[in-house]
C-alpha cells in the first residue's frame, strides 16, 4: 500500500535493486584491520615508566662508562709534536722556503717511554689543519683506475692533476700526489726497532680498491711536486702508505697508520727517532705530530666515550630520583585548557 | 487502469483531464512581451530545426553535442598539464631545479641520486591524479551511455545514448527518467499537455513543478508516429545560467508561438507522474542550464596543507641563509689560498691552478657559485617525499573513511565514498556545518502523526526528536556509547501516517463528543488538496500521487480514518466515509468549483466545492499565523486549545496546518466566480495581485476546525548526530530552498531551535515594503528593502548585545530575499555578525547563488573551516565554495555527490566522519608533518654542521645514496604507519568526548608553537649526534687494529645514529602500537642494516666508500655499537623530560582522555569528572540543551543552581 507514488516507486525500486545485487553489496568487509580496531598497546608515560626508564638507563649507563673509561685508560700513548722542532732555528722564520728547499731535512727527536707498551705498537703521523675533507680534494681521484689498468686513461676527475705532457697519470688526482712523505726509522738503545708496514691498511681496499696489476706511471713527474714518490715496480695494491692516505679523513684533525712496531717497549726505554721532515705543513700552519699508541677493544686512547656515559648515566639516576620526588610531592594538576573555554570569544554560539 | 503497468502503446492519452484547469496560478499564459523582440539579436541567435538534427541548415549551426565531461584532463593534456600542476609546488620546483643542478659539477654528489627520488615522488604524484580522473571519467561514462528514446525518422522511436542526442533530435522520455539535455516540452500524456517534473537536482525543491506544453504542439503530436513530419523551427536565447527564465519562439507551419521557462525541461530534472513526454532537444551538453549552473571544480588546499607551505618557505629562508653564511666562510677561506710570496696556503688543493669553483683569485664567483651547491646541499632540509607521503597517507585514510562499516547504509547499499582525499584533515576543523535541509536533515517524507480536532490533541506516535530525547533522559548523558545511532524499529506500516490513537481509528471517532466535526476535520481532508487518486484494479486499494509529501500525508491520513478519497474528475471529487447514521460505507461525490492554490505568500490552500446536499463549502487548511486571523468571531470555540496543541506540536518538530472552514452564501459564490474567473483570464501584469485580493476576500470568516501536525520525518539520528556535533563546538547553519515555516520546523525538528529561544526574523514582508511592491518601482523597492534589511540586523544586533554575557539563546532566521540585500559588501559584515552571535542560523528560501555566498561569506569571514552538506544540484555551489563538501548520496540524481568532496548517505554519519575520521586524520597529519620537519632537520642540520669542519667546501658527511635514501626507505614507513594508523584516542573516546574535537577546530596540534618545538627538537638532536660522534671518533683510532676511522666511518656511524634516533622518536611519540608500527619501526631500522650490507657488498665501483664499510669496519667495532647506543639515548633524553612532565602536568585534551582510558576511569574520579564536565558543555543547541531548558522552564527557581551547576 502505498500512498505516494512520487516515493513508493523510488523505494520499490530501491528494494529491487538491493535484493538482486545482494551478491555484489558495497557493504564493506569488517575485519579489524579496515575498521582500524587492532590490537594495540597504547603506551602512556606514566610516572611508573618515566622513572623505571631513566633508572635503567641510569643502571645501564654507569658500568658502561666504567668499563669504557677503563678500556680507555689501559691504552698508552705518546704524542710528540715535532714541526717546529725540526726545523732548524736559522730557518724558522721562514718554514716554508726551508721545507721546499732542497736541504737535508734529516731532525732526531727522542721519545721517553713512561709505560710499558705490549706490542704491537702502532705508530701514526697526526696532521692538524689539513683539510682532507675537502670537496675539491675527495673528488680529485679517479676510482677506477685505481682498481684496473685498463681505465689508466680514465682521469676526468682528476683535474689538475690528471696527465703530463699527454699522459695519463697514475694515480692521479691530488690525493696521490700529496701523499705524505715524513719517514720515521725507530731505534732503541742504537738498535734499529723495525717497522713493520703490513697490513696497515684495510683489507677491502688492498684488494678491491687498488689493482694487483696497477703500476704507477708519471707519478710526480711534474712540478711541483707534491709528496711522496711511488716505486713504478711495486703495484697499487702493495702500496699501504698511498692506501692508507687515499681513505680520505673526516675532519681536519686526523691521525693516519704509518706502521706497527711488533715488540714491547718498555717504561723508561728511550727510543731515538731518525726523522726525515719532508711534508709540508708549514704553508698552512698545520702541526705535525708522531704518535706511538696502544690499542684496547675500544681502540686508541678516548676518555670521551666513558665520561659520556658515566655523565648522563648519572643524570638519569637524578633524573629518576627527581621524577619520584616530582610526582610524589605534587599532586598531578589539570592541565591548562584554556583553549577549551567557551568564552573566549563571542564567537562561542551564546 | 493499473498504475504500475508499463506505458501504454503510443499516443494513448489515459487521462481525460484537463489538469490545468485546477490550478490558477502557475499555467500562466506566455504571451510575445518585449523579451522576444530581442529573438535573433545578440545572446539570442540559437536557431534549433525541430526533428531534422541531421539537415544542413542544422549541420551549419554545428552546436556541441551532449557528451558532458567532468574530467579534469584528457589523454592529450594529462602529461603536461599535471607535470605542470605539479611542478607549480615550490617544493617540488625547487627539487626540479637542484636535480637540474645536479647534472653540473656545482653539484656535491651523483645527479641520479637527486633525480631518482624526484622522479619517484613525481610519478607516484601523477599515477594517483590518473586514478583519481579514471574513476571521474568512469561516471562520465555511466552518465553519457544512459538511454533514451530518440526519433529515428517516419515516427519510429529507438533506444539512443545520451551522448550521441543533438539539438533538434525528438525524444521521448518516460516517467521517472531524467532528461537528457533541456527539451522543449512539446506533448505529454495529459490531453493538455501538462506533466510533472520533480527539480530537486536543480534548486532542492521537493515539491512537483507543473510544466505544459503549447496547445499547438500538443493537438498535433499525440503518438509516435506523428512526429513522421513534424517540422518546427526554434528561435531563441543563447546557453545561459538562468535557470528561471527562457525566451524563444517555435515557428509551426507560417505561425509564431512565444515560449517560455514554462515550456522547458531542464537536464537533470526528472520527470513524475506522466506517462511521457515527446520533447525537442534545444540545448545539449554542457550548453544545459544546469551545466552552465556548475562551475569548474574548484582544487581545494586543507588549511593544514596551507601552512605547511609556509613551514616549507621558513626551511627555504633557513636553507638559503645557511647556503649564504657558507658561502662566505667558503669566499673568505678560499680567498685566504691565494698565492702569497710565493706560497700558496693550502698548495694540496693546489688553490693556482683551479676551476673557477675553487679559485681564490675570484673568490667572490667561486662563494656565488658554492651558494648553488649548498643549495643542492641542504636540499635535505626540505622534505622530498613529504607531499608524496602526504598523498599516500591521504589515499590510505579515504580508503579506510571508504571501508568504514559505520558509515555504510544498508537500505541503499552505499558506504560513504571519500572523492578526493585533499581534504582529510580539514574533516577535523570543522568550525560550522551549513546544511541543507530536505534530503539532508529529513528523508524528504512526511507522517501525519497528531492533529487536533475540536480542541482535543489525538495521536499517540512518537517524533523523532521525542524519542531523542527519551532516550537521553533515560540515564546519564554519558551511557550512549554505541557507536551506531539506534536504528528505527517503529517504521510505519503506511507510508505517510504514523498516527497512533484508539480513540479516533477503526471508526472509534463516532464515539468521541464532537463526532460532528470531527467529521467535518476528516471531510476537510479528504477534499482540499489537489491529489490524484490511483485504484489499483486488482485490489482495490487507492494509492496517489501528489505534488508534495505533505498533501499525499492529509489524504492517505483522510483514507485511514475512514474518509477514502478514489476519484477525480473533472470537476468532482469523490469518496467513501463511514454514515453517521447507518454505519454504512457511503460514497460521496463532492463538486469541485475552484482550487485556491498554495503559495508561499498566502500559506494556505483552499477549495471550494458543492457537497451532495448542495451546500457551497469554502474548505481551507493553511499555517497556523494566517488561518487564526481569518477566523470568525463564532468560529473561534477552540482557539485556545488548538493554538496550545499547536504550540506543542511545533515544538515536538512537526510541520502544523490549521484546517477550517465556512459555509458559502450562493450570491457571494457568483460574484467571487465571476471575478476569479476574470482575474485568471486576464494577462496583465498584476493578474497574480489580482488573484490574490480576490481569493483573500473569500478565504474570511472561517471556522476553526483543528489543526494536523505532519512529520517531516527526520533522517535516523539527526538530532543525536546535531546534539553530537553542537557539543563538539560545531555551529550548525541550515540553508534552504523552503520556506521559512517549513525551515523553522526542521530547526524545531532537529533541535536547532526550541521554545524560549529568541528568534530574530528578519524577512521583507512588512506592510511598507509590501505597499512599495504594488506600486513603486523597482529602484524604490530595492531602497527601502535594503533600508529595512539593515534596520533589522541592527536591531538584531542591539538585541543579541543586550543579552550580554547571559545564556540566553538567540537564532536568525533570515529568508532569501533580505539575504539578497544582507549579502552585500557594506551589509555582510553586519550580519556576519550578528550570524555568529546566534546559537542557530537558518536560511531559507535562499537560492543556490545565495547558498553559495552565504558559505563565502562566512568562509572568509570567520577564517575558519566551514563544511557544506546537501543532496541535490541546488546545493552544488555550496559545496564547491566550501572547504569541504558533503553530498549525500542517497538519494537520486548524482549531482551534488559528482561535486562534493565527501560523499555519505546519510546525515547522521556527519558524527562519525567528523568526531571520529576527521578528528585522527587531522591529528595524524598534524603529527605527520611536524614529524616530517623533524626528521629533515635532524638530518640536514648534521650536514651543516659537518660542511662547518670542511671548510664549507660542499663535501656531503655521507655517501650519495644514503643521502638520497633517506627520506625514501629510512624513515618514509614509519611516518606514513603514523599518518594512516595512529589513533590518540580510540573512536569509542572520541564519541564520549566530543569536546576533544575543538582540538582541530582551534588547531591546537599544527599550532606554530609545536611546530616550532619540533624543529627546535630535531636541531637538537642533529648537534647531539653530530658533536657526540665526532668527539667519540675523535682521534679517530677506531678499533683494536689500530685503524683510523675517516669519513665513510664517521659517516656511517652519524648516519646510524641519525636512523635510530629518529625511528626512536617516532617509536616515542606515537600513541598506538600495532604490528604495524611495530614493523615500519623497527624494520626502519633494521633495513638500514641490511642496506648497508648489501650496498656494501656491491661492487666497488658502485658502492664506492661504502664498499664493505659495515662489515669490514662498523660492525666488528665496539666503539661504533657503543656510540650508537650512547646518541641515540641522549638525543631522546630532552624530549622524553619534556614529554613526561607536559603529560603528567598539562596534558592536553586528548592526553587527559589518555589518562582516563589507562586508569581505567577508577583511579582519579575527581579528574575524569573534570574532564566529563568539559566534554558536556552548556550548549545552546541541541536536543540536550533543549531538555536542560525544559528543566529550566518547569522549575524557574532552581535557574541559579543549574546555572552553578553547569558553571557558567
Amino acid at each position: 500500500m502505498s500512498s505516494s507514488a512520487t516515493s513508493s516507486i523510488a523505494l520499490g525500486g530501491r528494494s529491487a535493486e538491493a535484493s538482486a545485487t545482494k551478491n555484489t553489496s558495497k557493504r564493506p568487509k569488517y575485519s579489524r584491520f579496515t575498521q582500524q580496531e587492532l590490537p594495540a598497546c597504547k603506551p602512556i608515560l606514566t610516572p611508573k615508566w618515566v622513572i623505571l626508564t631513566f633508572l635503567v638507563s641510569g643502571v645501564v649507563f654507569i658500568p658502561l662508562g666504567v668499563i669504557c673509561l677503563f678500556a680507555s685508560q689501559g691504552v698508552t700513548e705518546i704524542v710528540d709534536r715535532y714541526d717546529t722542532d725540526c726545523i732548524p732555528l736559522s730557518s724558522r722564520d721562514n718554514k716554508v722556503r726551508y721545507i721546499q728547499g732542497l736541504e737535508d731535512k734529516r731532525c732526531n727527536r727522542t721519545i721517553m717511554v713512561t709505560k710499558t707498551m705490549k706490542n704491537p705498537v702502532y705508530i701514526y703521523y697526526q696532521l692538524e689543519n689539513f683539510y682532507q675533507n675537502h670537496r675539491r680534494y675527495v673528488k680529485s681521484r679517479q676510482d677506477g683506475q685505481l682498481r684496473s689498468p685498463k681505465d689508466e686513461d680514465d682521469v676526468k676527475s682528476c683535474a689538475p692533476e690528471d696527465t703530463i705532457g699527454g699522459e695519463p697519470i697514475v694515480p692521479c688526482g691530488l690525493v696521490a700526489w700529496s701523499l705524505f712523505n715524513d719517514t720515521y726509522d725507530f731505534s732503541r738503545n742504537n738498535q734499529n726497532i723495525p717497522v713493520n708496514k703490513k697490513g696497515i691498511s684495510w683489507k677491502s681496499d688492498r684488494e678491491s680498491k687498488f689493482g694487483k696489476n696497477v703500476f704507477p706511471k708519471n707519478f710526480q713527474k711534474g712540478s711541483p711536486i707534491g709528496g711522496k714518490s711511488l716505486d713504478q715496480h711495486v703495484p697499487l695494491s702493495e702500496q699501504e702508505d698511498l692506501i692508507v692516505w687515499m681513505r680520505t679523513a673526516a675532519l681536519p684533525t686526523f691521525r693516519k697508520l704509518y706502521g706497527k712496531i711488533d715488540t714491547d717497549l718498555q717504561a723508561g726505554d728511550t727510543i731515538k727517532v731518525l726523522l726525515q721532515n719532508n711534508y709540508n705543513t708549514y704553508s698552512f700552519d698545520g702541526k705535525k705530530k708522531l704518535v706511538l699508541s696502544t690499542t684496547s677493544w675500544l681502540g686508541g686512547r678516548n676518555d670521551f666515550l666513558g665520561i659520556a656515559y658515566l655523565t648522563v648515566g648519572s643524570i638519569c639516576l637524578f633524573l629518576a630520583v627527581f621524577f619520584s620526588v616530582l610526582y610524589l610531592a605534587k599532586p598531578r594538576q589539570l592541565g591548562d585548557p584554556s583553549y577549551l573555554s567557551w568564552n573566549r570569544s563571542a564567537g562561542g554560539g551564546r | 487502469m493499473a498504475g504500475g503497468t508499463p506505458s501504454p502503446g503510443p499516443g494513448r492519452r489515459r487521462r481525460r483531464l484537463h489538469l490545468s484547469k485546477i490550478y490558477s496560478y502557475t499555467c500562466g499564459k506566455s504571451s510575445f512581451k518585449e523579451d522576444h523582440s530581442n529573438i535573433g539579436g545578440p545572446g539570442f541567435s540559437r536557431v534549433v530545426y525541430c526533428n531534422e538534427p541531421g539537415s544542413p541548415a542544422a549541420e551549419r549551426r554545428n552546436y556541441a553535442g551532449n557528451y558532458v565531461r567532468s574530467t579534469k584532463y584528457t589523454v592529450a593534456s594529462f602529461f603536461p598539464k599535471s607535470l605542470f600542476e605539479q611542478f607549480r609546488r615550490v617544493a617540488n620546483f625547487y627539487f626540479l631545479v637542484t636535480g637540474v643542478l645536479s647534472l653540473t659539477d656545482l653539484s656535491p654528489y651523483g645527479a641520479v641520486s637527486a633525480l631518482l627520488p624526484l622522479a619517484l615522488v613525481i610519478s607516484a604524484t601523477m599515477v594517483k591524479e590518473g586514478i583519481e580522473d579514471w574513476r571521474r571519467k568512469q561516471q562520465d561514462i555511466e552518465v553519457n551511455n544512459r538511454k533514451v528514446k530518440v526519433h529515428d525518422g517516419n515516427g519510429i522511436f529507438r533506444q539512443e545514448e545520451w551522448s550521441n542526442l543533438r539539438v533538434g533530435d525528438i525524444v521521448r522520455v518516460e516517467k521517472d527518467e531524467f532528461f537528457p539535455a533541456d527539451l522543449l516540452l512539446l506533448s505529454s500524456s495529459y490531453e493538455d499537455s501538462i506533466c510533472y517534473v520533480e527539480t530537486m537536482n536543480l534548486d532542492g525543491e521537493t515539491n512537483l513543478k507543473v510544466k505544459q506544453g503549447l496547445e499547438a504542439t500538443s493537438s498535433l503530436l499525440n503518438q509516435d508516429s506523428d512526429f513522421k513530419d513534424f517540422k518546427a523551427l526554434v528561435r531563441c536565447e543563447d546557453p545561459n545560467v538562468n535557470l528561471y527564465v527562457f525566451v524563444g519562439t517555435l515557428a509551426l507551419e507560417e505561425e509564431r508561438f512565444p515560449l517560455s521557462i514554462q515550456q522547458i525541461l531542464l537536464r537533470d530534472s526528472k520527470l513524475r507522474n506522466t506517462e511521457y513526454v515527446y520533447g525537442a532537444v534545444v540545448f545539449t551538453g554542457h550548453d544545459t542550464k544546469v551545466i552552465q549552473n556548475s562551475t569548474d571544480p574548484p582544487s581545494k588546499r586543507s588549511r593544514i596543507e596551507r601552512k605547511m607551505d609556509k613551514i616549507i618557505y621558513l626551511m627555504f629562508g633557513l636553507v638559503f641563509l645557511m647556503s649564504f653564511v657558507g658561502s662566505i666562510i667558503f669566499g673568505v677561506e678560499t680567498r685566504e689560498d691565494k698565492v702569497k710570496n710565493g706560497r700558496t696556503e693550502r698548495w694540496y688543493l693546489k688553490p693556482d691552478d683551479a676551476d673557477i669553483f675553487f679559485d681564490p683569485e675570484r673568490a667572490p664567483m667561486a662563494a656565488i657559485y658554492h651558494f648553488f651547491t649548498a643549495v643542492m646541499l641542504y636540499s635535505y632540509f626540505i622534505p622530498i617525499s613529504l607531499y608524496v607521503s602526504i598523498e599516500i597517507v591521504k589515499v590510505l585514510q579515504s580508503i579506510f573513511i571508504n571501508r568504514d562499516i559505520h558509515m555504510y547504509y544498508e537500505e541503499t547499499d552505499k558506504p560513504a565514498q571519500a572523492r578526493t582525499s585533499n581534504l582529510n584533515e580539514e574533516l577535523g576543523m570543522v568550525d560550522t556545518i551549513l546544511s541543507d535541509k530536505t534530503g539532508t536533515l529529513t528523508c524528504n517524507s512526511m507522517e501525519f502523526i497528531k492533529c487536533s480536532i475540536a480542541g482535543t490533541a489525538y495521536g499517540r506516535g512518537i517524533t523523532e526528536v521525542e524519542r531523542a530525547m527519551a532516550v537521553r533522559s533515560g540515564g546519564s548523558p554519558l551511557v550512549n556509547e554505541d557507536l551506531d545511532v539506534v536504528v528505527d524499529s517503529s517504521a510505519p506500516k503506511i507510508k505517510g501516517f504514523n498516527f497512533v490513537d484508539e480513540r479516533v481509528m477503526n471508526g472509534n471517532w463516532v464515539r468521541q463528543p464532537q463526532a460532528s466535526v470531527l467529521q467535518k476535520f476528516f471531510r476537510l481532508l479528504a477534499v482540499c488538496h489537489t491529489a490524484i487518486p490511483e485504484t489499483d484494479e486488482e485490489t482495490g486499494n487507492v494509492s496517489y500521487e501528489a505534488e508534495s509529501p505533505d498533501e499525499a500525508a492529509f489524504v492517505v491520513a483522510a483514507r485511514e480514518f475512514g474518509f477514502e478519497f478514489f476519484n477525480r474528475t473533472q470537476n468532482g471529487i469523490s469518496f467513501r466515509e463511514l454514515d453517521l447514521a447507518s454505519g454504512e460505507k457511503i460514497e460521496r461525490v463532492y463538486r469541485l468549483l475552484n482550487v485556491l492554490e498554495f503559495n508561499s505568500t498566502r500559506k494556505r490552500m483552499s477549495v471550494i466545492v458543492r457537497d451532495d446536499d448542495g451546500k457551497l463549502l469554502l474548505l481551507s487548511k493553511g499555517a497556523d499565523n494566517v488561518m487564526f486571523e481569518r477566523l470568525a468571531k463564532h468560529g473561534r470555540q477552540f482557539e485556545a486549545k488548538t493554538q496550545e496543541h499547536v504550540n506543542q506540536y511545533a515544538d515536538a518538530g512537526l510541520r502544523t496546518l490549521i484546517l477550517a472552514y465556512r459555509e458559502v452564501d450562493e450570491n457571494e459564490y457568483i460574484e467571487f466566480n465571476k471575478n476569479f474567473n476574470e482575474a485568471k483570464a486576464s494577462v496583465s501584469e498584476d493578474r497574480e495581485t489580482l488573484i490574490d485580493e480576490i481569493t483573500d476576500r473569500m478565504e474570511r470568516d472561517l471556522i476553526l476546525l483543528g489543526a494536523t501536525a505532519v512529520e517531516d520525518k527526520l533522517q535516523n539520528g539527526v538530532p543525536e548526530c546535531i546534539d553530537k556535533l553542537a557539543q563538539a563546538g560545531i555551529k550548525i547553519w541550515v540553508l534552504t530552498g523552503d520556506k521559512m515555516e517549513t525551515a523553522i520546523n526542521i530547526g524545531f525538528a532537529s533541535s536547532l531551535l526550541r521554545q524560549e529561544m529568541k528568534q530574530i526574523i528578519i524577512n521583507l514582508e512588512t506592510p511598507q515594503i509590501k505597499s512599495l511592491e504594488k506600486s513603486g518601482g523597482k529602484d524604490e523597492i530595492e531602497l527601502a528593502s535594503r533600508e529595512s534589511v539593515v534596520m533589522q540586523l541592527q536591531a538584531g544586533k542591539a538585541l543579541l548585545a543586550e543579552s550580554g554575557a547571559s545564556s540566553e539563546a538567540f537564532a536568525l532566521i533570515i529568508d532569501g530575499k533580505s539575504l539578497t540585500y544582507a549579502l552585500e559588501d557594506e551589509i555582510k559584515k553586519t550580519f556576519l555578525d550578528l550570524a555568529t552571535g546566534c546559537a542557530s542560523v537558518i536560511c531559507c528560501r535562499s537560492s543556490p547563488k545565495q547558498k553559495a555566498l552565504v558559505t563565502r561569506l562566512v568562509k572568509s569571514g570567520t577564517g575558519k573551516t566551514t563544511l557544506a552538506i546537501g543532496d541535490g544540484a541546488n546545493d552544488v555551489g555550496m559545496l564547491q565554495e566550501a572547504d569541504i563538501g558533503v553530498g549525500i548520496s542517497g538519494v537520486e540524481g548524482m549531482q551534488a555527490v559528482m561535486s562534493s568532496d565527501i560523499a555519505i548517505a546519510q546525515f547522521r554519519y556527519l558524527e562519525r566522519l567528523l568526531l571520529v575520521h576527521g578528528h585522527w586524520c587531522y591529528s595524524r597529519i598534524a603529527s605527520m608533518i611536524c614529524y616530517f620537519f623533524y626528521k629533515n632537520i635532524t638530518f640536514g642540520v648534521t650536514v651543516f654542521l659537518y660542511e662547518a669542519y670542511t671548510s664549507f667546501s660542499g663535501q656531503p658527511a655521507y655517501n650519495d645514496w644514503f643521502l638520497s635514501l633517506f627520506n625514501v626507505f629510512f624513515s618514509s614507513l614509519p611516518v606514513i604507519a603514523l599518518g594512516v594508523f595512529d589513533q590518540d584516542v580510540s573512536a569509542r573516546f572520541c564519541y564520549k568526548f566530543p569536546l576533544l574535537y575543538q582540538e582541530g577546530v582551534q588547531n591546537i596540534l599544527f599550532s606554530w608553537k609545536r611546530i616550532i618545538g619540533w624543529m627546535l627538537n630535531g636541531f637538537v638532536s642533529a648537534l647531539a649526534i653530530f658533536f657526540l660522534c665526532k668527539e667519540s671518533l675523535k682521534h679517530q683510532l677506531f678499533d683494536s687494529n689500530g685503524k683510523t676511522a675517516g669519513r665513510e666511518i664517521l659517516g656511517g656511524t652519524m648516519y646510524t645514529c641519525v636512523v635510530w634516533v629518529v625511528n626512536l622518536q617516532m617509536a616515542l611519540a606515537i600513541s598506538y602500537f600495532t604490528w604495524v608500527q611495530h614493523i615500519v619501526i623497527w624494520g626502519s631500522i633494521a633495513f638500514w642494516y641490511i642496506f648497508l650490507m648489501i650496498y656494501g657488498a656491491m661492487t666497488p665501483s658502485f658502492s664506492s666508500d661504502a664498499y664493505k664499510v659495515f662489515l669490514e669496519a662498523l660492525a666488528p667495532a665496539p666503539s661504533y655499537w657503543l656510540t650508537t647506543l650512547f646518541v641515540m639515548i641522549f638525543a631522546l633524553i630532552p624530549y622524553f623530560v619534556y614529554k613526561s612532565v607536559q603529560m603528567r602536568f598539562f596534558p592536553k585534551y586528548h592526553q587527559m582522555i589518555q589518562w582516563i582510558r589507562y586508569e581505567g576511569h577508577s583511579n582519579d574520579p575527581e579528574f575524569v569528572e573534570m574532564v566529563r564536565q568539559r566534554s558536556i558543555r552548556p550548549t545552546t543547541v541541541g536536543y540536550t540543551a533543549r531538555r536542560a531548558a525544559s528543566v529550566r522552564r518547569s522549575a524557574r527557581f532552581h535557574d541559579q543552581i543549574y546555572k552553578d551547576l553547569v558553571g557558567i
